[in-house]
Parts: structure tokens; sequence; C-alpha cells
């Protein structure tokens, strides 16, 4: 019972499957970025394209920030940012 | 002399190219070995400056060129766009339109951009190109390019973009040459023709970056192979359980350069500023400007630049771990932490170098981005307990604390209390952090970004040049402010003159000032004495040691005793209390306060930041003294 409860809280949270639910070495592909114009144009200079592969890499230690392997570079987002990045 | 006229006249610069400066700006994306390539073309003809109201620095050198010339280059802060949204990126924007105030509109564009990223790094062509300005496009990291079997066609692409390209290894050298050339010519060159393929709307993020994508498929680009070794050492520096363990001992190795590794250095430097002082006041016959020279600037001065070694090694640490790469790692790894007090990862390093000494470490926040959380963390990096405090800890701990062992022999009453005073400053760092991110630097909810850059050798060209720069500010400001201090306070504790010979110290205008503001520090348990020591260590905390040093030792009652004993003789334990905690949370620093106008650009800062650290330090002083009082 535990486990299930715990297990439902983050899923109902974070809504769509977006960029946290990507294991180390998992490929995702980028559907979308939920946030405001101008946090979103920073992200996508960075490599955060609707469109384009992501692959999660290493983490800090306890797992966030974790870091992101995007269009040719490695880039580290908290948690509170990566949900806002939704999969396809 | 007719020589003039001769052969060595026949070099000298053509009178139109001596007339006009010519300028040309180097960007890039942040990564991009801009610096690197700065350095090669300039070298030491550098300087580090602010643009008038803003906080970004640039970097202003100048390049030799052939036949005598020379030109001014600039090294803008690393941007992806010139959409004008951080500071950054609009001082670059700015600087490139011709609109800054005080530089001219650059002549010429250097765009360098790494190779072995190139698809993507071409984005910032796009509006680099659009300005109109002649443009050299600088491919950079070769080598790497080549090691890791990728290929770029730079003779194609300069077709394509209608502009020279060239394919260098600014940390190798190699290519520098074609830059160079360049720079011979650019200013005679014409605005470039547009490129090939149709420049995009350049608002547009994605549309900017499949025209990148367009453009390195039409020049053969050949993406190299992903960096092994980078994946390899992040598996070690990242690693769940190796990873903490490699920060901590950095953690530990910076704190052994600050405390021991300098030491031998710092005692040298002290050593020769003593023998020199004795030196002087040898050979020098009794005057007014012996002691001017001795008592004044020697141990005001010399005071400060005994941290000279300390600093450095601060830095050359700092350098080794930016350049390689792993100061990001760092970040990464100490970013849960620093999020708990509301700061972030990037404010770890500078908040660990103010142990040493808030100067360097208000410097080294040049590293965060985020323009409240850099200024959040130069506004609580002065509670760190600094090196400065250390002589006056020392001094007061020794006189009024008896040594017991508490834990074993090596941690007794006199460590603890030492320690204390560390978690104090430590407390009242947190405190503040949590206050201000709470209220005045809330966070404008600016997701927290951090790019990992690959593992590189660190060059050492970048950190002497560091270095050198770093040792320039400092001795500058020793040899100007501190210096004028020093002579100011010689002067105040030496006048009014009662014939022709120098005042007693309680008589002179510095005695006079002490006896002025002690009813103010009356409640802390401190008398007029004290009150010298405390404005002179505006200056420099340590200071008040040589300050009480001359009070204790020019007046009567105090003459034969050493300094510890004629503190006790001075001050109750609930004024000794009060004073330890009172340095522990005051910014009695004046090379602090310099550092923090400079680097926040205005005196708004650091006077917000005088007032609440005295106001802070003043009410716990107080506390300090009522409590201990109770008891002694």
């Amino acid at each position: 019972m535990q486990i299930g409860f715990n297990k439902k809280i983050p899923a109902a949270l974070s809504g769509p499957r977006n960029l946290t639910a990507l294991k180390k070495g998992e490929t995702g592909i980028l559907e979308r970025i939920d946030m405001s114009d101008i946090d979103a144009q920073r992200l996508m200079e960075l490599g955060f394209l609707p469109g384009h592969t992501v692959t999660r890499a290493h983490a800090a230690p306890g797992g966030d920030p974790r870091v992101f392997r995007v269009d040719g570079s490695e880039v580290a987002l908290r948690r509170e940012t990566a949900v806002h990045l939704i999969l396809r | 002399m007719d020589n003039c006229h001769g052969p060595a006249a026949a070099t000298l610069p053509p009178p139109e190219t001596s007339g006009k400066q010519h300028v040309v700006a180097i960007v890039g994306p942040p990564n991009s070995g801009k610096s690197t390539l700065f350095n090669r073309l300039t070298g030491l003809r550098q300087k580090v400056a602010n643009f008038p109201g803003v906080t970004v620095e640039h970097r202003m050198g100048r390049a030799k060129l052939g036949h005598l010339r020379e030109i001014f280059v600039v090294d803008l802060p690393g941007v992806y766009s010139l959409q004008p949204r951080t500071e950054d990126e609009r001082v670059t924007h700015d600087v490139l339109a011709g609109t800054m105030k005080g530089l001219p509109k650059p002549d010429a564009v250097m765009l360098i951009l790494d190779s072995t990223n190139l698809s993507r790094h071409l984005s910032l062509a796009a509006p680099i190109l659009s300005l109109g300005l002649p443009t050299l496009v600088i491919l950079n990291m070769a080598d790497d390019l080549h090691g890791r079997g990728g290929e770029v066609d730079a003779k194609e692409l300069s077709k394509q973009l209608n502009t020279p390209v060239v394919l260098i290894s600014a940390s190798k050298g190699t290519g520098v040459e074609k830059v160079f050339e360049f720079l011979n010519a650019a200013p005679l060159h014409l605005p470039p023709k547009p490129p090939l393929l149709q420049l995009p709307v350049l608002q547009d993020v994605p549309k900017v970056r499949d025209w990148a994508a367009n453009m390195s498929r039409r020049t053969n680009f050949r993406p190299p192979a992903p960096p092994l070794w980078t994946r390899r050492l992040d598996g070690i520096f990242l690693h769940p359980v190796i990873g903490p363990l490699v920060f901590l001992m950095v953690v530990v190795g910076v704190f052994q350069t600050i405390f021991a590794g300098a030491r031998p250095m710092m005692d040298a430097v002290a050593n020769a500023i003593q023998i020199s002082g004795k030196w002087i006041e040898a050979t020098m016959p009794d005057t007014a400007l012996r002691s001017l020279i001795v008592n004044g600037v020697w141990s005001g001065v010399g005071a400060v630049i005994v941290f000279l070694p300390q600093i450095l090694l601060l830095f050359l640490f700092i350098g080794v771990l930016e350049d390689s790469g792993y100061l990001a790692r760092a970040a990464l790894i100490a970013d849960r932490t620093m999020a708990r007090i509301g700061l972030q990862g990037k404010s770890f390093i500078p908040l660990l170098s103010a142990y040493a000494c808030a100067v360097p470490a208000i410097m080294a926040t040049r590293t965060i981005e985020n323009k409240r959380d850099r200024i959040a963390t130069i506004l609580i990096a002065p509670f760190m307990t600094c090196s400065a405090r250390l002589p006056v800890y020392t001094l007061v701990i020794a006189a009024f604390i008896p040594e017991k062992p508490l834990l074993g022999p090596f941690f007794g009453t006199r460590a603890a209390a030492l320690l204390g005073l560390y978690v104090l400053g430590f407390l009242a760092a947190i405190v503040t952090a949590r206050l201000l991110k709470s209220t005045v630097l809330k966070s404008t909810r600016a997701p927290f970004i951090l790019e990992m850059p690959p593992y590189r050798w660190p060059t050492v060209t970048s950190l002497v040049l560091r270095l050198i720069d770093r040792a320039r500010v400092f001795l500058r400001r020793a040899g100007t402010v501190i210096l004028a201090v020093a002579i100011i306070l010689w002067v105040l504790a030496n006048l009014p003159l009662h014939d022709g010979k120098a005042p007693a110290i309680g008589e002179s205008i510095a005695g006079m000032i002490g006896h002025a503001v002690e009813p103010a520090i009356r409640p802390l348990g401190f008398n007029w004495k004290i009150g010298i020591g405390l404005i002179t260590s505006l200056a420099a905390r340590e200071v008040i040691v040589g300050t009480l040093g001359t009070i204790y030792g020019i007046e009567g009652t105090t003459q034969s005793m050493g300094l510890q004993a004629a503190l006790r003789h001075d001050l109750t334990p609930g004024g000794a209390a009060a004073l330890l905690v009172f340095f522990a949370f005051a910014m009695q620093c004046m090379s602090t306060v310099a550092v923090v106008r400079r680097e926040t650009g205005g005196w708004r800062w650091p006077i917000i930041q005088f007032a609440y650290m005295t106001v802070f330090a003043y009410v716990f002083a107080f506390l300090a003294n009522r409590i201990v009082s109770l008891w002694f």
C-alpha cells in the first residue's frame, strides 16, 4: 500500500511524461517546454529543441540536479525545471 | 643625432594608421575558447574593465600587428544569441550595435565557435552576420575535432557564409597567424555579402537552429565522436559514492592551500617586510619621515601585502578547477545543499574562497550568471571567517581563554573557541542568505541551468595571465587606498605637536576621535583605545592588532606589559567576547567595500552591506557583552 501510494503522488503531480521520467542512459524526444517564452528560448538555445532527442546522463549525488545530453553538449537541470520539459 | 632620418624612421607607422584606433570585438558562446584566443592575441597588454552602470565586465587588450601597428581587441561575455534578455546578452548586443557608452562601435567582429559542436554553435552566426560588420568566423578546437574523427570544410563554409572562415586551435596556437592576417586587413574589409542560405527570423530559435544545421550540412561537417574521456571522468567525478569523496578532497585541498600551503610564503613575505622595515629604521635618521615610513607605511601596507601569496595560490586553485571543467561538476554536487539556503551550486566555490579572503571570493562570483544569486553571494561572503580575522581572534583568545584540554590533547578550549567563531560566521551567512533570498533578492524563478563543458587541460599561459591580473588588482589597491589610510592614521596619531614632539596617544587627533566614539561603544564594553582600533581596522581587520600594540606601547601604565597582558588589563571578559563577536560580523575591510562597489557597479550594495553588517555586529556584540558579564 505504502509503495503504491508513493508512486502515485509524483505521477499525479507531474502530469504528462517529462524529462524526470528518463532513467540513466535512456533517450526521449522532446515535445514542448511548458515555461515562459524567455526561459523556453534560453533552454532551446542550449539544445532543448522540440523534436530533438534528450538523453539522461549522470546526476548529482541524491539524483538532483540531473545532467542531460542534448544537441552535442551536456546540460544540468534541477528537477523543478526538468518537470516542465514534456516528452513525446 | 642625424639617425632619426635614417632607416629607423622608415618603420614608423604612416600617419593614417596611427590616427584612429581600430576596435575588433571577440564574440562567441560560453566555453568556445574566447579567452584563450584573446590571451593569444594580446598577451600581457590587457586589462579587465567594467562597463559603466552594468556589472558585466569585459577585457580590453592591444594586439600587436606588423609595422608597429596595434589594434584594440574587446573580449565580450559568452552568449548564445543577441536577444537582449540577460545582462550579458544586452552588453554584447549594445557593444556590437555601437550603443554602449565609452566604447566606439567595433570595426570588425571575430566570431569564435567550438568546431566540435558546430551545428549548434553556428546558430550564433545568424545574428552576428546580420549586423553587417566585417566578420571573421573562427572555428576553434581543431585539434579536439580531428582527434575525435570529426571534419569540417572551412573553405566551403566561407563560401556559404560569404565571409572569411579559419580553423584554429587557440590553446595549441595552431592557425592563430590566420587571425592576425585578418586583423591586419580588418579595417579595410568591406561589409560582408549576405550568406548563400537566406538568414532566418532571428527571434525564432528552432528556425535559427535549422538554418545552422543546414549550413553545417552544406559544408560537409562530420561531427566528432562523443568525448570519451569526459564521460569516463564523469563516471568517477559524478559517481554517487566516489564523486562526493573527490569533492570533499578538493574542498579540503582548498582549505589546506589557504591555511597551511600559503603559510611559508606568507611568513617569507612578512619577514621581508619586517627586515626591510628594520633596515630603513637603522639607516634613516630619527625624523618624523622615518616614523611615517616605518610605523605608518611599512606596517600598514605590509600587513595587507602579506596576504598576496594566499590570494594567488587560491586563484591558481580556482583557475585550475575552472579551466579543467571540474568547477561545473563541483557546482552540480553542491547545488542541493546550497539550494537549502536559497542559493545555488555556483555560489559554493566563491563562499569557500571567502575563508581565505572576501576580495578574491567576490571576484570569483563572476561565474554566477543569475544576478540575484550573485549579489546574494557577494553580500554573505564577508561573513565567512577570512584569514585577516585570525590575528585578532588569536590575540583575544590567547589573552582571555585559559588552555584546557577538551577532547584529547589536540582539541582544547582555545581551539574550540576558534571553531565556535568559524561556526558563528557561517551561521550569520546562512541567516542572511535566507533573509535576502526570501525578500529583496527573491529569484525571478529563472531556471538553474548549468552547462557541463568537456574536461580540458588548463593552459599555463591562461593560468599565469589570470594570476598576474589578480596580483595587479590587489597591489594597486594596496598601493593606493591602503597606503593613503596608513599615512592618514599615522598623521592623526602624531598631531597636534607638543613642543615639536608627537603628543601622547590620548591627546593626539586619533586619541580624540577615540574618546569621541567611546560613548557609542561603551555598551559593548570597549574603551577609547579599542575605539581607535575599531576605526583603524576599517582599513583591514588585522590592523587593530598593530594599532593596539602602538597605543599600549606608548601608554605609561601598560608599557611594560606584553600585548596580551595589556589587553587583559584593559578589557573585561564581557568586552573581550564582544570584541570577538564584533569582528566575526562587522565588515571591517575597505578592500572588500571597494571590490563590492566594483563588482556590483555602484555604491548602493556596499553601503547597504556595510550598514547591515555593522548593525548586526553591534547588536550581537552588545548581547555577548551582557551575557558573558553575567558569569564573569
